[in-house]
Parts: structure tokens; C-alpha cells; sequence
């Protein structure tokens, strides 16, 4: 199937990071681990934000308000984790108002088949206004999550040290989660009335499957998976809430979606390797090896998002459906 | 396009009393008096003179921002991130008009507006550049490069245009040559802001180019089959949007600041987006609206002193309001037929 | 006897149409029932209705004794309904079998089970003898089997009645005879059958009875036994019709538009038409007859400047013309009707006005120096509403308020008022009613009969027959054979269409 049809250049350049990798890790495995695993903590919360993306699009709904959702639900787990002095209860309502805010735009994008670009940045608006009027500074939350190491896995030559030791549950629930989403999407049932419903609506109308429910439950699990995303950061990777803390994320991760060609596994690495490029550049920072001025290094991700989509955007195929409202066709 | 007055004009009103009523409930949950916030707002925004100069002089920059964004519109491009092009034609403003010496105003103003324009019209060119032949959306595109320009401005402001003898960070003021003066005490940019409104207007109205743009924003397929050129459409409709976004930045420098501060302009690109979805992407109807939020944002900092309340309020209202003039609840309630404004579907180029 | 499927008194109202008024319609076992109506006269939505597509205003529907709730799609097909959609409902990117088992998939938890799905869709396959690959990607298979497979899912379940709509509409002549056998066959094993067409022949072939809807009203019940091919036109349209068009004697003059080795390629980036040649004169109608998706739409697209040449020429009146660039070749005097008219033809949110004009926007008298001229777009606009009867209160309405017939009436006034040299006329009548037929037939006539070279693209046969003075018979994107249109013979054509040398 066209997952396959992978184009030669993008194998090219798995091949010649994993020489890279191979080499430097011999030439020095402490380096090397620790650039890798920070790679994987600032490129998590990414290919799950691009998870929210291509559980939205493959059903037909394209969603620029990643963003706003992990606003919002940073914004609440955050604060409830500090009021309630219980982290866990913090993550499960960030989880819940990624649901509800998703809920909000599946209602402006399903049923009210409004512009789905608008009622994306309607979200990010409503989000950034409400959590920058109910912000309060000093607000602290009791822990972090632990960051712990996974006892076989964790000591397998390689891999290992980078993946599996040092980082927090939620990075390791990111590693089952990803594959999860992609053998919900290319093995079960729900998987391939998604993609149906994405690509043809009407064929999935026809067969008897309900368009308007499909869509909807597929866009509020991408609501809890942005909702969770939130919270691990404001609960786990920086442990507190800032204005404005996505920063852009949100947009892309929507690139990483669409240089992951929309499935689960590539949006993943396509994200690592951002997360790996931004360790790399910090890590250059701070030992001096360069003394570009920080503004440059800040706008690195931008300029590689950017570079990311005008190599892929014009040669990958969304899914048809993608932005469309669903109009049961007239007499 | 037709913006019928009766039932879809109260579709705006309805919005903003609807805003006002859940603002309300946020503010009074705070501990403080709804009343007193909103006094100081219609107090501060509309009823002294010097209220009214201030919300007028930030009606007319709103208003020319919002006309960047419905300019997109109109050509089915939506320049989210016109913010980045406001900040570039501000800065090249601001440096033309600190550096260049010894020109009467009469040149020396239009030319510096013009770099500012022209630089504008780079950022929102290349995203458009970038979607015409590398199929990437604006949308991405001008977010990212909002992000890039705000960096860019502030290396920038922090080392080559900085004005050293200062302690905090800021470039040299503008020259008085580059200033804008006032008219008897009225802010000649609200006035210049219209102007540019009446000829945007002109624009989609009676030229060829600009139902060029129109058609290629309702029907690419068929404007292609129309002899129009789609690319090219969106090249021009993306350059003109960023240029009307710089001339903002530099207008805004012109009137109001004096010197550049990256700060200064943070809201003028996104309000803009509220201005035109309000307004349906038509450049007269946005005006109204771009006064009411001129009003909210020029009481902005006495409802913190006066009430006690975050200004971020206005945000939050803001917000609120476009909710509910794009979103059907209210249109659907007053039995307005009003058609709920798009933009391209799709990923697609 | 109780019927099958009774539709009781059922009526539908979209906004300004009653689409169903009152109908009431049985079908009984084993019986094939053909559903006979103009565009537009409320077939679909009767049909649709039925499979819970579209949800009835009032009315029952009662399928063995049970009635099923009404826009329920789920539940008529739990009640062993199927139906074989007029534009396919499939997923291009997925594979057969995917697109036969969605919506009731073979599954172990929820998992889907791939093999037990292929190997039920190969006995499925097997059953009715309507040969598929399993695993191909559907967006890969030409029509023919794409429709097959819309067949399969319809007959995947035990269904006791199958609708069809409009199958044949993309078919060979040759398909659709095998079609026809299938119905026959279905329809013996005791399935009850509703069939869509406005082909009459094919009514006259296959149906046991037919009934007839104008306007959403059901008009009339007849057999094939008690009338012929005009007395169901007659019925049809509620008048006498001509099925023939009239014309006199091409005077054919100097080429035209001579095509030479053009290869075009598809959206995807296939071949779609490969070094092909042609040459039209001006005062003839050349026809190209084909089965669509043979590369007609890319041929005219590649024509009037919209689509990459990858190779050769187009030459209109002597001179090269542009490639990809559309205003220069409509600038050289090529006129070109659309075969999509929503999606190229108009702008729908438009005046009728300014789709009138769409192409002439910027030429004088419509506009000087980039300044638009209104006054002079209205005049035109009231001339050509009257000239070519355009059914509007104001040609300032916008033209999403005409009716189909209407909409290509303002295609056709548009293109054929620049008194073009060429005139490229892609499915001039697609989903236009009898009266508009005629009209569009006859302004084509007489463009030809004015000098122009006229290249008429149809999926209709009838129509090429009808109206062509040669015609081209195109197959996987080159031309099979050019014939004299006098005396064409129909089952020559057809097999020519379907690829079959002689």
C-alpha cells in the first residue's frame, strides 16, 4: 500500500543518520546517548501533538488548534495539580479539557460545518485570552512526575540508554501510544472507517457507517491526546505554566504531520529528528562551539519547519476529505 | 459583496453583548465589579476627547490591519500571521526614519512608509512565493515566519539599531520628518486608514485585479479556466496583504510610538484577524468593528489601574466576541441568513 | 401477493424544489422495475430515500411487511437493501477488499480480519461471476471494474432487494450489456430490483415494468410490452419530443485546429494521452466517443491551455498556441465548455452577470485600463439572458439560484457569443433537461453552420450520433478510429470504445 512508497531521498537521510548516530555513538557513547535522549524529550510532546493532527485529518477534520488545546489543558492541569497538591488529578483534567476544547471545535467544524481554519484559530484565540486573564504567578505543583529508568530495556546496547532510561512516564506512555494509534489506524475496524471517512465520507455514509459520529469521537481522542500533551509539559518537562508556553507548537507539529506523510509512524520520527536537530543546536550553544546569537538558535525550529514543508507539502497526498464540511449529497 | 444591514448587522451587536455577559461572570469570579470594569472601558474609550483621539488612533491602525487580513481573504489566503509583517515594516520604518536626515516631511515620511510597505510586502510575498510553487500553507508559513521576524527584530533592535546611551532596549527616536502629524488634534491615521479602506474597497469592487483575486478566492478551478492565473493570484494577493500589514507597522511608528520597542505592537496583527472575520472580509464593514476594539484596546491599561483587573481582559472579550460572530449559535438565534465567511479548504496548493 | 418494497405516499421538499410529491411505488420479488425520469425529476431522492440516504418529509416506506425508519442508512441495510451509487462511492486509495467490507467488517475484537475478508470477497467474487483482483488499489482500476466492485458491496449481504442508479451512465456499450445479464440473473434468483436510467433502450431490454416521474410526481406505470421508445419519451418529458436533431450538409472549410502528437498526463502523473493527432475544420462537428477516464478531459483540458503538454502542438487557425495558459488560447479564439460546470464553468457565489462575462472580465467593452465597466456587463448580460432564454427573475441573481439546465444555459451563451474559431464542447448537456438539450443541440448546429470548428467530447453516444458530422473514437488515450458520422453503426462504435478491434 502507498505506505511503503517511501521516496528515496527520505530513506536516504534515514540511512545517513543512523551512519551518523552509529558513528558518533562509537566515537562517544556518552555524547551521543544524552544528545539523543534529549532529542526525544523536546521531540515527544511534538509527535504527540502531531498525533492530535492526524487523528483529526484522517477523519476529515483538519485542526489548527493544537495549539489552543494545549493551552488550555497545560493551562488547567497545572493549576488544578497545584490546588488539589496531586499531580495525577492535575493530568487527568488537562486530559479532560483537551476533550472538552475539542469537543467545542468538533461542534464548530462537524455541526455547524463551519470554516475549519477559522474555528481553529477561534480556539487558539479563546484559549490564549482565557488563560492569560485567569493567570496567577506563584502557582507551584507539589512534584514533577519521577523520571525513571525501564529495568531490561533500559540497559539494551544501543537503544537503550537513549529511549529508555531517564525520562518520565509520560515519555514512555508517548512511545507505546504512537505505535498504538498506528495499528488502531492501519489493523482495526475503527481504523479503517476513519480513513474512509477522511478520504470519501460518502462511501463510509453508504456502508452504513455514521460520518458525523466517526469524526466527532476521532477529534475528542485527539482533544485527550492534545489534552495530555498539554500537561505533560506544564506537569513533567518544564513543571509550570507560562502564557503562551506552545510557542508555535502547535503549527508545527501540523508540519511534522504533514512530513510524516499523516501516519502515526512517520509524523514520529519526522519529530525525533526535529527534537534531535534542536538538542544538537543547544548543545553546540552551550559548550561555545558556536557563538551564534540566541535569537538564531531560537529560530531554528521555525526555519526547519518551514524548510520541512516546502521539500514535502507540494508531493504528499492529504486525505481528500480533509477541510471539507460533509454534505449528504441533494436528490 | 453585500453586507445587508437589519438581522445581519445585529449578528456583531448580539456577539459583543453576549461576550460582555460571560465577561462578566469571569470578572465578578475574580472578586471584582463587571460594572466598574465596563465603566471605565466606555469611560476611557469613548467619552473624553482625549479617550476618543486614543481609540480613534488605534481604530485607524486596527483598521488597516484588519484590511491586511481581508485582503488575504478576499483571494482565499488567510495571513494569520500578519503580526511578523507589521513587526518588519515597523522596524524598516523606524530605521528609515531615525537614519535618513535632512529630508523635508513630504518625502521623508512617504518614503519611510514605503520601506515599511515593501518590507511588509517581503514576509507575506515569500509565504506566498512558498505556497504558490511549494504548495506550503499560509497558514504554517506566516506563523512560523512570525515567530522568525520577532527574532529577527530583536537581534536586531538589541545590537545594530540600538540606541546606546539608553538603558533598556530601543532604537533612536524618529526623526520629526518621519512623524505624523495631527490634524486639529485628530489622528490623521484613522483618516488615512479609511482612505485605505475606501480603496481596498474600490479594489474588489470595480478592478479587473481585484476581481481577479476575488474569483480565484471563490473558485480557484474555475478562475484557472477563466485565463486567470491562480499562482500568481496568490503570490499578489499575499505581497499586497503583507504590504498593507508593514505600512500598519510603519504608521503605527509614525503616530503613536516614536521609536521602536518589539513590544509595542504586540495584538495590531492578531486583532486584525478579529477585524476581518468580524467585518466578513469587507473592507468598509470592518471599520465599526475596528473601532469598537480600538476603544477596548486604548482602555486597556486604566481598567489594571482604575479596576484592578488584569488587562487581559480585552483579550479574553475579544475572544469571546469572535466566537460568537463566526460561530452559527447567534446568527442561527436572530434568524440572520448571513453566510459564514471561508477561506481555502484543504491542505492543498 | 405482498410486495417487496411498498413506498407509500412519499414526499420530499428541498429548499425551492418539491423533489418526491406524493408517490407511491411497489416492487415486488424477483421483478425488475425501472425508474424512468428527466434529470432532475426526483428519481435520486426517491431512491436515496429508500436507502435511509435521505430523510423523507412524509411517507412510509415498507420493505417485506416492516417499515423502516426513515434516514437510516444502517437500518435499510439491515433490511437487506443494497444499492449501486451513480457517482461511486469508493476510496480511491484503498484496496478492493477494504472498500467491499467497510461498514460490516470480518473482525476478531477490534481487529479486522484481513484474510477471512479477502477470502470472502473472493467467493463473493466467485458467486456472481463479476471477476475483481482482491488486493488492487481501486484508484488504479479503470470504471468498468470500479462499478463491479460497487456491485459486490451491494450484494454482499443477502439482500432481497438491489437498487441501482444510474449504472450504466459510465459503462461501454458492451458493459452494459453485461450489466443488463447481471440484473437479468439477480432478478431471477428473486431479488427485486429498482433501476435508474433515462436510457430508454435499456428500459426497453431489461425492465419488467416502468414508472415514470416528471417534475417529482410519478406520472405513470407502462410495461415495454404496451409502448415503445417514444411513447416512454413522451411520457418522460410530457410532450412530443424529437429524438433526432436536425441539420442540413456540413460545408466544411480550411483546418481549424489541428492537434499534433500532444501526450497530456493525468493528476497523478500518468499517461493519460499519448502522442495524439487530430485535425477539426472549421464548419464541422467532430465527436469524440469514448468510455470516460480514456483521457478526454485531459485532452481538452491539455486543448484549451489548462494542462501541461508534455509533448507536441496544438495549432488553432495556422498559429502554435500556448501551453498552460488559458487566457492566451481563449484569446486565439478558442471557446471551450467545461464538462464540469460547478466546479470550472462558474463561479456560483457570482451574478449571473459576472459568470456571463467570466472570461471577458478584462477585454473591452467589460473593462478599460483595469477599470471594470458595469454598465456595459449588465447590457450584454439582459441581451444574452433573453437570446438564450436563461430562466431568471434578474441576471443579477447569482448563479448558484438557476436550476442544472439554467447553469449550463449560462456556460453555453457565454462561450458561444465570442464567435470563437474553435469551440471545444465537453458533456454539453450532462445533467440538463430534454428542452435544454435541444436548445444546446441546436446552437451547436448552428455555431457549426456559422464556421466554427467545433470539437464535441460526450460520454452520451447518442448525442456523437446525433450530432457529429465525423467522429473519433478515443480508447486509453489515443484515437482507435475516425468514422463518418452519416450512417455510424452504434455496436461498431461501442466496440470500438471498449478497446476491441473489430
Amino acid at each position: 500500500m502507498k505506505r511503503f512508497n517511501i521516496k528515496i531521498w527520505q530513506l536516504l537521510l534515514t540511512i545517513a543518520l543512523l551512519a551518523i548516530w552509529i558513528y558518533s555513538y562509537i566515537a562517544n557513547t556518552d555524547i551521543t546517548n544524552s544528545v539523543v535522549a534529549s532529542g526525544m524529550r523536546f521531540g515527544m510532546p511534538l509527535a504527540l501533538a502531531a498525533m492530535v493532527g492526524i487523528m483529526c485529518e484522517r477523519s476529515g477534520v483538519i485542526n489548527i488548534g493544537i495549539e489552543g488545546t494545549m493551552l488550555l489543558s497545560g493551562f488547567t492541569g497545572f493549576y488544578i495539580a497545584s490546588w488539589s497538591k496531586n499531580i495525577v488529578v492535575g493530568l487527568l483534567v488537562a486530559i479532560l479539557t483537551g476533550v472538552l476544547t475539542s469537543f467545542v471545535h468538533a461542534m464548530m467544524t462537524i455541526q455547524w460545518k463551519m470554516d475549519q481554519i477559522i474555528a481553529g484559530t477561534i480556539i487558539n484565540i479563546l484559549a490564549s485570552g482565557l488563560t492569560s486573564f485567569l493567570y496567577k504567578e506563584g502557582s507551584t505543583i507539589p512534584n514533577s512526575w519521577p523520571i525513571f529508568d525501564i529495568p531490561l530495556l533500559g540497559r539494551l546496547p544501543f537503544i537503550g540508554h537513549a529511549f529508555f532510561t531517564q525520562q518520565g512516564p509520560i515519555q514512555y506512555l508517548g512511545l507505546l501510544l504512537i505505535p498504538a494509534i498506528w495499528v488502531m489506524m492501519y489493523k482495526t475496524r475503527w481504523g479503517l472507517r476513519t480513513r474512509a471517512v477522511g478520504e470519501n465520507p460518502g462511501s463510509a455514509d453508504t456502508a452504513g457507517v455514521s460520518v458525523i459520529k466517526v469524526r466527532m469521537i476521532n477529534v475528542m481522542i485527539g482533544g485527550a491526546i492534545g489534552g495530555l500533551v498539554g500537561g505533560f509539559i506544564c506537569l513533567e518537562l518544564v513543571g509550570s505554566f507560562s502564557k503562551e508556553f506552545t510557542a508555535g507548537s502547535g503549527f508545527t507539529a501540523l508540519a511534522l504531520m504533514i512530513f510524516g506523510r499523516w501516519n502515526p509512524m512517520g509524523a514520529f520520527a519526522a519529530a525525533i529528528l526535529f527534537g534531535l536537530a534542536q538538542a544538537l543546536s543547544t548543545q553546540l550553544q552551550i559548550f561555545g562551539v558556536t557563538n551564534i546569537p540566541n535569537q538564531f538558535i531560537t529560530m531554528l525550529p521555525y526555519v526547519f519547519t518551514i524548510v520541512v514543508l516546502a521539500v514535502s507539502a507540494g508531493k504528499v497526498r492529504p486525505p481528500a476529505a480533509a477541510g471539507r464540511s460533509y454534505e449528504k449529497e441533494q436528490a | 459583496m453585500k453586507f445587508k444591514i437589519s438581522r445581519d448587522a445585529l449578528v456583531p451587536v448580539a456577539s459583543v453583548l453576549a461576550a460582555l455577559a460571560i465577561g462578566a461572570i469571569l470578572i465578578a469570579a475574580q472578586g471584582h465589579s463587571p460594572l466598574e470594569v465596563y465603566k471605565v472601558l466606555i469611560v476611557k474609550g469613548f467619552q473624553s476627547t482625549a479617550g476618543l483621539q486614543a481609540t480613534l488612533s488605534k481604530a485607524g491602525i486596527l483598521i488597516m490591519s484588519g484590511l491586511a487580513i481581508t485582503f488575504g481573504l478576499r483571494a482565499g489566503l488567510f495571513n494569520i500571521g500578519a503580526q511578523g509583517q507589521v513587526l518588519s515594516g515597523a522596524l524598516a520604518f523606524t530605521y528609515i526614519g531615525y537614519r535618513v536626515h535632512g529630508l523635508p516631511i513630504w518625502i521623508h515620511l512617504p518614503f519611510a512608509l514605503l520601506v515599511g510597505a515593501l518590507f511588509g510586502a517581503l514576509v507575506g510575498g515569500f509565504a506566498g512565493y512558498l505556497k504558490a510553487t511549494r504548495g506550503v500553507h499560509e497558514v504554517i508559513s506566516t506563523i512560523m515566519l512570525n515567530s522568525i521576524m520577532a527574532a529577527v527584530v530583536d537581534y536586531l533592535t538589541q545590537n545594530q539599531f540600538r540606541l546606546k546611551s539608553q538603558p533598556n532596549t530601543r532604537t533612536p527616536d524618529i526623526l520629526h520628518s518621519a512623524r505624523l502629524p495631527h490634524i486639529f488634534g485628530f489622528p490623521t491615521g484613522f483618516i488615512v486608514a479609511v482612505i485605505l479602506a475606501v480603496v481596498v474597497g474600490w479594489i474588489f469592487r470595480k478592478s479587473t485585479v481585484g476581481f481577479e483575486l476575488d474569483t480565484v478566492g471563490k473558485n480557484r478551478n474555475a478562475a484557472w479556466y477563466a485565463g486567470i492565473s491562480v499562482k500568481k493570484s496568490i503570490v499578489l494577493g499575499m505581497l499586497i496583504s503583507g504590504a498593507i500589514a508593514g505600512f500598519t507597522g510603519g504608521m503605527f511608528s509614525a503616530e503613536t510610538t516614536g521609536y521602536f520597542v518589539p513590544a509595542f505592537y504586540s495584538g495590531i496583527g492578531f486583532d486584525g484577524i478579529t477585524i476581518a472575520l468580524l467585518g466578513r472580509a469587507n473592507p468598509i464593514a470592518i471599520i465599526p468593528g475596528a473601532i469598537f476594539i480600538g476603544g477596548m484596546r486604548s482602555a486597556q491599561s486604566a481598567i489594571q489601574f482604575q479596576a484592578g483587573v488584569s488587562p487581559d481582559i480585552i483579550n479574553l472579550l475579544l475572544a469571546l466576541v469572535l466566537f460568537f460572530a463566526t460561530a452559527p449559535l447567534i446568527a442561527k438565534m436572530i434568524k440572520s441568513n448571513a453566510k459564514s465567511i471561508t477561506t481555502t479548504s484543504g491542505w492543498g496548493s | 401477493m405482498e410486495a417487496l418494497l411498498r413506498i407509500e405516499n412519499l414526499s420530499k421538499s428541498f429548499p425551492g424544489v418539491k423533489a418526491n410529491d406524493d408517490i407511491s411505488i411497489d416492487v415486488n420479488k424477483g421483478e425488475i422495475v425501472a425508474l424512468l425520469g428527466e434529470n432532475g425529476a426526483g428519481k435520486s431522492t426517491l431512491v436515496k430515500s429508500v436507502f435511509g440516504l435521505v430523510k423523507p418529509d412524509s411517507g412510509t416506506i415498507t420493505i417485506k411487511g416492516e417499515v423502516i425508519e426513515p434516514g437510516d442508512t444502517a437500518a435499510a441495510i439491515r433490511h437487506g437493501i443494497g444499492m449501486v451509487h451513480q457517482h461511486f462511492q469508493l476510496v480511491p486509495v484503498m484496496s478492493v477488499v477494504e472498500n467491499i467490507i467497510l461498514g460490516d467488517e470480518p473482525h476478531k475484537g477490534a481487529f479486522v480480519t484481513k484474510k477471512a475478508a479477502r477470502e470472502e470477497v473472493i467467493a463473493l467474487s466467485k458467486r456472481y461471476s463479476l471477476d475483481v483482483d482482491p488486493d488492487a488499489i481501486v484508484e488504479d482500476l479503470p470504471v468498468g471494474i470500479q462499478q463491479r466492485i460497487e456491485i459486490l458491496k451491494a450484494l454482499r449481504k443477502d439482500i432481497d432487494l438491489l437498487i441501482l442508479d444510474e449504472p450504466s451512465a459510465v459503462l461501454t456499450p458492451h458493459e452494459i450489456d453485461e450489466l443488463l445479464e447481471v440484473i437479468r440473473k439477480l432478478a431471477a434468483s428473486g431479488v427485486g430490483i429498482l433501476f435508474i436510467t433515462h436510457k430508454l433502450h435499456e428500459v426497453m431490454a431489461v425492465a419488467d415494468r416502468v414508472v415514470v416521474l416528471r417534475n417529482g410526481k410519478l406520472v405513470g406505470t407502462t410495461s415495454p410490452k404496451e409502448t415503445d421508445e417514444e411513447g416512454l419519451a413522451q411520457m418522460m418529458v410530457g410532450r412530443n419530443v424529437v429524438l433526432s436533431v436536425e441539420k442540413g450538409p456540413a460545408r466544411v472549410k480550411e483546418v481549424a485546429l489541428e492537434i499534433r502528437e500532444l501526450s497530456v498526463k493525468d493528476d497523478r502523473r500518468l499517461d493519460a494521452v499519448t502522442h495524439f493527432s487530430l485535425e477539426v475544420h472549421a464548419g464541422e462537428i467532430l465527436g469524440i466517443a469514448g468510455v470516460e477516464g480514456n483521457g478526454q478531459r485531459e485532452l481538452v483540458e491539455a486543448i484549451c491551455g489548462m494542462r501541461h503538454r508534455e509533448n507536441g502542438s496544438v495549432r488553432v487557425s495556422g498559429k502554435d498556441s500556448p501551453d498552460m495558459d488559458p487566457r492566451g488560447v481563449h484569446l486565439m479564439g478558442v471557446s471551450h465548455i467545461p464538462e464540469d460546470r460547478e466546479k470550472d464553468g462558474l463561479v456560483s457565489s457570482y451574478s449571473i452577470a459576472d459568470n456571463l462575462t467570466l472570461n471577458q472580465f478584462n477585454l473591452k467593452p467589460f473593462a478599460d485600463k483595469g477599470v471594470r465597466n458595469f454598465a456595459a456587463r449588465d447590457e450584454y448580460a439582459d441581451r444574452l439572458v433573453k437570446e438564450f432564454d436563461i430562466r431568471t427573475p434578474s441576471f443579477q441573481n447569482s448563479a448558484s439560484s438557476l436550476s442544472g439546465g439554467n447553469k449550463q444555459k449560462v456556460v453555453v451563451a457565454r462561450e458561444l457569443t465570442q464567435n470563437a474559431h474553435v469551440i471545444v464542447a465537453s458533456q454539453p448537456t450532462r445533467g440538463v433537461d430534454v428542452g435544454s438539450i435541444e436548445f444546446i443541440h441546436k446552437q451547436l448546429i448552428s455555431a457549426r453552420d456559422g464556421g466554427a470548428a467545433v470539437l464535441l467530447v460526450s460520454a452520451e453516444l447518442d448525442e456523437i450520433l446525433s450530432l457529429s458530422d465525423r467522429i473519433a473514437v478515443m480508447f486509453g488515450g489515443k484515437i482507435v478510429a475516425i468514422i463518418d458520422g452519416q450512417g455510424a453503426d452504434r455496436q461498431y462504435i461501442g466496440r470500438l470504445m471498449a478497446g476491441l478491434s473489430e
